[in-house]
């Protein structure tokens, strides 16, 4: 027992002791699970105050057997990427807590119940090091988002969280059978186990052995990206979720599978992930234009900032598959981000729909004067959606970006599209929503933020600045990961490392990075790696 | 081989559990004049009580275990294993019926005396090695069934679906006994070991081994319409639809189970060594798992659901015997101990809210069981995810280990198409949770009684059972392991 234990297993015991609080005390389950979420976030913080920024490996390790045979363990631990995506887990949880306080009114105990499970399996998809309880805690966190989206949500609900369980579900098949067969292969399901075993020789796949199991692993990832020719099951379920719902789902379900491609596929499969790189860079880039192209047209709010995340989480895959500690560490920055971001955009989003009972954008306009603390809060958003500097998604898609015009100057050029085309479609709603003549049904019905809306939304607005302006205090933890996960894949650049000057300060450093001249200031992540060798 | 026909003690022993089942089911019916002047729960109570000493006879005679009456009685792990399992579904399913039987006025002491010689079959068919002995414990197994069936003797879809399965039932057992025969015409006997000697020739070659082959394809046929894998499972649904609800949850677990286990006593014993039925096995898990999987999309009768449900998981267990080992043996006992939990709770549910005379069966009655009933639809979700096999539950782990072994024994076609199945099978249990939480309450719903104590008990224990599967596989599955490695 540790703190890691107690951050993953109070949203399950608050999850527990919900289902006993009586029906008709919804005030009480919705208290309950603000406390225990906000008591999650306070332990979580703790975990950051005890975690040694100067380490690469997994931190916090949690290592007890579970069953004997097959050997599975209930093995946990945090490195510098999942420290951060769990944090983000139990950030975002109490603010979900918040937001659906009043839109929530039917079975509401049910509802606390769900979203801390939720938070649960979440969490422990980010920290499982033992690949059949990653799967586990991968399924089980699919449960509570269908029912969150079947039972609350809009319209067609039933259709999206049917269609949501069935797609995750169909990929994440093949991803077990990929799993049973490394276990027939090593005889563990451990991942440092696995990862030792791969560098020290001891395991091997033949080329095309290691082909089927990177995509078996990847199809699961990509489906939960979700990656542009499988990413139809995302609109469907952004619109029809509730608020809390979206949140959670884009924040940090989807996280799960560009983590999940960063953690498993890149450092267990190289030599295919390196293979399919191009492959899947041009899938992405195709995901970032196409997402952003058709985030321009839509009439429905959600919809938008749906189609938004398609074109966002493919700079992240983008950014993986450059195979530099600049694109790595854009990619994990730029999952942060988009959690943030386009946490906060549904939120907001949410917000105006508990008021005006509609997303569709003509149905709004004018509401800056009506609610300007609002609409202040939404164009801050909106600009850090779009990658304004000092704010937090310029540092992430810039770091991708670079990373991608190491790679291939010619993604960076198509990827940088996307930038363009989000300015686009998300001043473009602002104008539509926020500007003009307000109408009746929006004076009428639009009343400014409260109290406990401001609460939800200040953190995730102070976080936007704080990433944006000091990403130092995020992304060393994160660089020494990434450097570990690129050495694990073996596929650096050696004529980068040759170029780079050796005092250069350690990546993350925004303004050291800004100073350097372009192309070769992208040395300096391949230094980092070169001194951890 | 010497017979002692005269009786010793430890042979005794040994049938403990079936001498006490048929003593208790003989003096059901002959105290029924008795009794049911008083209460007609007694039945219950009575089948219950000699359920749980048979349990514990069982226990006593494995303490005991070795062979009995000549080798005709095998009592060992793998015997204990199943005994254990149909005298516990029996339980459960005693303890399902006790509102049911009341709501249709049809508290008999048959009812009870039928469970529990049926039970006695199926115990006495786990542990025996000897193919005549199966035979009439099978025999026993099934007319006791056959009568279950049609036991709400007014209802005519129940008559239809007692007169399919008995004559399904019958063709399945000629051929069964055919194969019986065949054998004894090739090898010279009817004891299991003595076959796996003639087949691996340790007493020379067998004279006619076409014979031998012949008489395999027909024990195969014989117990694939028994556990109603494709493509003999054309009267399960029926008969599972036409059944009252209890007697289903029954038939798809506890004689399924005992017709696995003669399954892969047989096939895993004496044929052990002979590969040529491996390929049949996989075609044969693979069409089970298709049509079971793709005729259970469009059902809209929760019991036909079930039923075609049923065979896709008669198709995960065939995967497991498929990979002819001692895990795959072993998967398919943990997966049929799971099974039997996840099934019975369902199909609790379904007869819970069926009403007299099994009006709601269709799957709009579940319509908002979720507001009505928190806590049933709670329990029946937690028996569906364990059908899907989502994690923590022990369906989950029963196809984790079915697929492993499969995996282990280079199955790499028949795992994934396995796995992509289970996929396609998400969606129609996913339908039963989308009717129970995301719908407005349904006629049949608003018309439900609470639950009754018996049910709650029934839904209860195999909802811990589920779980207890899913997070602590270890205690069963390594039982499991040790006893699969005892049955050559």
């Amino acid at each position: 027992m540790n703190l890691l234990t107690a951050v993953l297993f109070l949203p399950l015991a608050g999850f527990l002791i919900a289902l006993l609080i009586p029906r008709s005390a919804a005030q009480a389950s919705r208290v309950w699970a603000l406390a225990v979420s906000l008591v999650t976030f306070v332990a979580s913080l703790g975990l950051l105050a005890y975690f040694n920024r100067s380490l690469a490996g997994p931190q916090f390790t949690v290592d007890i057997p579970w069953i004997p045979t097959p050997d599975i363990h209930f093995h946990i631990a945090a490195d510098g990427v999942s420290l951060w995506l769990a944090l983000l887990s139990t950030f975002l949880t109490p603010i979900c807590a918040l937001i659906s306080w009043r839109a929530v009114q039917k079975s509401v105990k049910e509802f606390y119940a769900f979203l801390l499970l939720l938070e649960f399996g979440l969490i422990g998809v980010f920290l499982a090091q033992d690949l059949f309880l990653f799967y586990v805690f991968w399924e089980v966190s699919l449960v509570p988002m269908y029912f969150l989206i079947g039972i609350w949500g809009h319209e067609r609900r039933i259709y999206a969280a049917v269609k949501f369980f069935l797609f995750t579900m169909a990929g994440s098949v093949l991803m077990l059978a990929a799993i049973i067969f490394l276990y027939t292969r090593a005889g563990t399901f451990s991942y440092p186990e696995l990862i030792d075993m791969l560098a020290s020789g001891r395991l091997t796949f033949a080329p095309g052995e290691q082909m089927l199991l990177f995509l078996a692993f990847f199809v699961a990832f990509a489906i939960k990206v979700p990656l542009f020719p499988v990413h139809t099951w995302l609109p469907d379920a952004h619109v029809e979720a509730p608020t809390a719902g979206s949140i959670m789902l884009a924040s940090v379900m989807l996280k799960m599978g560009t983590f999940g491609i960063l953690h498993y596929c890149v450092p267990l499969f190289p030599a295919a992930a390196r293979a399919c790189a191009p492959w899947i860079a041009t899938l992405a880039i195709v995901g970032i234009v196409y997402g952003a192209l058709v985030a321009l047209v839509q009439p429905n709010m959600k919809k938008l900032v749906a189609y938004s995340s398609v074109s966002h989480l493919g700079f992240v895959v983008l950014g993986i598959f450059s195979f530099t500690q600049f694109g790595m560490d854009g990619a994990v920055y730029q999952m942060l981000n988009h959690g943030i971001s386009t946490g906060a955009l549904f939120a907001i989003v949410g917000l105006l729909y508990e008021r005006r009972h509609s997303l569709e954008i003509k149905d709004y306009g004018g509401v800056a004067t009506v609610a300007p603390w609002l609409s202040i809060a939404f164009l801050i958003t909106t600009l850090a959606s779009i990658g304004l500097p000092m704010l937090n998604n310029f540092v992430g898609e810039f770091l991708v970006l670079q990373g991608a015009a190491i790679a291939n100057f010619s993604w960076a050029i198509w990827a940088a599209l996307g930038v363009i085309f989000s300015a686009c479609y998300m001043l473009w709603l602002y104008q539509r929503v926020f500007y003009g003549e307000a109408g009746q049904e929006v004076r009428a019905h639009i009343p400014d933020l409260n109290f406990r809306e401001w609460a939800a939304i200040i953190p995730l607005l102070a976080m936007m600045v704080w990433m944006g302006v000091y990403s130092q205090s995020f992304l060393p933890p994160v660089g020494k990961t990434t450097a570990r996960v690129l050495e694990q894949s073996q596929v650096n650049v050696p004529y980068q490392v040759r170029n780079a000057p050796a005092h250069r300060a350690s990546p993350g450093a925004l303004t050291a990075r800004l100073a350097g001249p372009l192309p070769l200031a992208s040395a300096t992540g391949t230094t980092e790696v070169a001194r951890a060798r | 081989m010497p017979v002692n026909l005269m009786p010793n003690p430890g042979d005794l022993v040994r049938i403990l559990p079936e001498i006490l089942l048929t003593v208790f089911g003989t003096l059901l019916m002959v105290l029924d004049p008795v009794l049911r002047s008083r209460s007609s729960r007694a039945f219950g109570h009575l089948s219950i009580l000699a359920l749980l000493g048979s349990i514990a006879a069982s226990v006593y005679a494995y303490a005991n275990s070795g062979p009995a009456f000549g080798g005709m009685i095998v009592v060992d792990g793998f015997a204990t294993f199943f005994r254990v399992l149909v005298m516990t579904v029996g339980i459960l399913t005693v303890l399902s019926s006790y509102r049911f039987l009341a709501r249709q006025d049809a508290e008999t002491s048959e009812y009870h005396a039928l469970l529990l010689f049926s039970i006695a079959g199926q115990s006495m068919m786990v542990a025996s090695g000897n193919l005549i002995v199966i035979f009439i414990a099978l025999e026993i197994s099934s007319i006791s069934s056959y009568v279950l069936t049609g036991y709400l003797r007014d209802d005519p879809r129940c008559n239809e679906a007692a007169l399919k399965y008995f004559l399904l039932g019958s063709f399945a057992t000629a051929f069964f006994l055919y194969g019986i025969a065949l054998i004894f015409g090739s090898t010279g006997s009817i004891d299991l070991m003595a076959v796996r000697a003639a087949v691996t020739g340790q007493l020379g070659a067998v004279a006619t081994p076409n014979f031998l082959g012949l008489a395999a394809a027909l024990l195969f046929v014989g117990l694939a319409f028994k556990v109603s894998a494709a493509p003999f499972q054309i009267w399960a649904p029926d008969v599972y639809q036409g059944a009252p609800s209890p007697v289903t949850a029954f038939l798809s677990t506890g004689p399924k189970a005992a017709a696995f286990a003669i399954f892969l006593r047989i096939f895993l014993t004496a044929f052990e060594t002979g590969d040529g039925w491996a390929p049949v096995v996989w075609l044969c898990a693979l069409a089970s798992m298709t049509v079971g999987n793709f005729a259970a999309l469009r059902q809209q009768n929760i019991k036909r659901l079930l039923a075609y449900s049923s065979i896709a998981h008669a198709g995960y267990v065939l995967v497991a015997l498929t990979a002819h080992s001692g895990i795959g043996a072993s998967a398919a006992m943990f997966y049929l101990a799971s099974y039997a939990f996840m099934n019975i709770g369902a199909f609790a549910v379904v007869g819970h809210l069926s009403g007299k005379g099994e009006r709601y069966q269709s799957l709009e009655d579940f319509a908002g069981l979720s507001q009505k009933q928190p806590f049933a639809a709670a329990l029946f979700t937690i028996f569906l995810l364990s059908l899907i096999g989502v994690p923590l539950t022990g369906g989950f782990f029963g196809k984790f280990y079915i697929f492993k072994a499969a995996l282990e024994s280079h199955l790499v076609w028949l795992t994934v198409l396995g796995l992509l199945n289970s996929a396609v099978a998400a969606y129609y249990y996913l339908r039963v949770l989308v009717m129970m939480y995301f719908r407005e309450p349904s006629e049949a719903v608003n018309a439900s009684e609470p639950l009754p104590a018996g049910l709650s008990a029934a839904l209860v224990v195999s909802a811990v059972a589920t779980l207890f599967l899913g997070i602590f596989p270890n205690w069963v599955l390594d039982f499991a392991a040790q006893s699969s490695v005892l049955i050559r």
